[in-house]
């Protein structure tokens, strides 16, 4: 792999650009692998990747029915952050926080990685407890968050109206290395580092049924062909319950359609993402000058990529009650991604009752903020059985009552 | 946009009209239940990329929940009916295969 840096912009300019090589190879599948991770979005080539960098194994095979980063990793609003309340949730996503700030310097590939400030609004007294006491157990988890006051919100956002028809802001939690990165970039900066450490990157290759010999999972087969492997990793969010049957067991899970919408490009106006849970309605401004703009997830399961309309009009609402200027933004394009939901709102990194096959999923409306630490933390158990950051995220909790329960914590999906 | 007939009043309602209820024909289970059963109950649910069967209240209309058969993957509704069942009536059952043939859901086909 050669280096992409100043002085390689500079000696390409040289021949027109013609000289640069592919990011990645599109490899065609070989008899065996070690490990085969079903599902090239951010997670499963972040797992691939730690996998090689972490474990040394890199006989291993990332297969996606797709291309590579177009489902979910493709389509979501691009928010980091990790202010959560419970504790399994803020070590791993503090721990993908942390690995999104160097992320562009491991991967020698730019993320656009940019810690411009997460605030989470308060608009009714319960949320400003909730808040508070979010603050002070980030501040016991070694988080780096605040609970501000209006006249500081009014600071970090301008445009923001504090005193709304219906819900006027009281406060805020505010996290300032909080952020957002370039979603493909990710994707792709994973698959040039995967490639380069020999692992095998195979694009339209749809996992058709999994092969067991009794308990034991010894490949997959696929439109290319059989594969055999040691482990198997399933990564592949909305479809994890149809992979999942493939292999023989089930999952508490659901899958929904989530939206997103963008805007006409405008001038600077904010420069943080501000979240209004209490009215349901995120938005951030993309480098292009987009409002990029998120909301509720749908209430019924659905495979479509496109969810209902009263769900845009509900977020457009809330965030005409909370920023009045961008009542007369134009709106440029509206998407869905399907979201994999758990009963407690918290992912599943787990083993499964099929020995060797490994789990990864259930990350609903969150996803993309914890691939990093998500992909570092189910490498590990993945090749050793066991990880920190992982093992309260069990299959197992659910029958076993230790639920993280986010959906409490935070009062709405996210 | 979504539109479910509402078995009880008749009226085809939009989906703001109606309150989704998850899925139906779910067998309960209690204190005293083993432990797998009591997950199953209230966790593991059936997920399918098809045919569904799903739980509707008509919320701002009659008030009345009802069983809707639906296509998670086209968003077609193939027919309603009421909740006092435990199973799907044949015909709506018939309908289904012959618009989805070889679809299964559970153990119902």
């Amino acid at each position: 792999m050669k280096r992409y840096s100043v002085f390689a912009v500079a000696r390409q300019a040289l021949s027109n650009h013609q000289g640069w090589e592919r990011a990645w190879r599109n490899a065609t599948p070989k008899k065996r692998y070690d490990v085969v991770i079903v599902g090239a979005g951010g997670h499963g080539l972040a797992t691939a990747y730690y996998l090689g960098k972490n474990f040394g194994i890199t006989n291993v095979a990332v297969i996606e029915k797709g291309w590579l980063g177009g489902g979910n990793t493709g389509r979501n609003t691009t928010i980091i952050r990790s202010n959560y309340l419970q504790d399994p949730s803020a070590a791993i996503y503090e721990k993908s926080r942390s690995l999104y700030e160097t992320m562009s310097q491991d991967l020698n590939y730019n993320v656009m990685y940019s810690p411009r400030g997460v605030l989470m609004l308060a608009q009714t007294e319960h949320e400003v407890r909730g808040y508070r006491r979010t603050a002070n157990a980030n501040a016991l988890q070694g988080v780096d968050t605040e609970f501000v006051s209006p006249k500081r919100v009014k600071e970090i956002v301008p445009i923001i109206n504090l005193d709304g028809p219906r819900y006027p802001v009281l406060g805020g939690l505010w996290q300032a290395r909080a952020g957002t990165a370039r979603h493909d970039a990710v994707a792709w900066g994973y698959a040039r580092a995967c490639s380069d450490m020999g692992i095998d990157i195979i694009q339209k290759c749809e996992v058709t049924g999994v092969r067991r010999d009794g308990d034991r999972v010894t490949g997959v087969d696929t439109t290319k062909g059989q594969i055999d492997c040691d482990k198997l990793g399933i990564l592949v969010a909305g479809h994890s319950g149809h992979l999942a049957g493939m292999a023989g067991f089930r999952l508490p899970i659901e899958s929904v359609a989530l939206q997103a919408l963008v805007s006409e490009p405008i001038k600077p106006i904010m420069d943080c993402v501000v979240m209004a849970n209490t009215v349901h309605g995120y938005m951030s401004q993309s480098d292009k000058g987009e409002m990029v703009i998120g909301g509720g997830a749908d209430g019924y399961n659905n495979y479509t990529q496109r969810g209902s309309f009263h769900h845009i009009e509900e977020t457009v609402r809330a965030l005409v009650e909370t920023f009045p200027m961008v009542s007369r933004l134009k709106m440029l394009r509206q998407w869905g991604g399907i979201v994999d939901m758990t009963g407690d709102r918290s992912p599943i990194l787990s083993k499964t009752p099929v020995e060797g096959v490994f789990i990864n999923c259930g990350w609903g409306t969150g996803g993309f903020k914890a691939i990093p630490g998500s992909g570092w933390g189910f490498a590990e158990l993945m090749a050793r059985g066991t990880s920190p950051l992982c093992d309260e995220f069990s299959l197992g909790r659910f029958r076993e009552g230790r639920f993280i329960d986010e959906s409490v914590a935070a009062g709405v999906a996210h | 946009m979504l539109t479910i007939q509402c078995p009880h009043c008749g009226v085809q309602a939009e989906e703001t009209e109606l309150s989704p209820g998850g899925e139906a024909h779910l067998s309960r289970f209690g204190p005293g239940s083993e432990d797998q059963d009591f997950e199953a109950y209230l966790f593991f649910r059936e997920n399918p990329k098809g045919v569904h069967f799903e739980r509707w209240r008509h919320v701002h209309g009659c008030g009345k929940w009802f069983h809707a058969a639906r296509c998670t993957v086209t968003m077609e509704v193939f027919g309603t009916y009421s909740a006092q069942t435990t199973e799907p009536p044949k015909a709506l059952r018939d309908k289904i295969s012959e618009k989805r043939p070889g679809w299964t859901w559970r153990d119902i086909a």
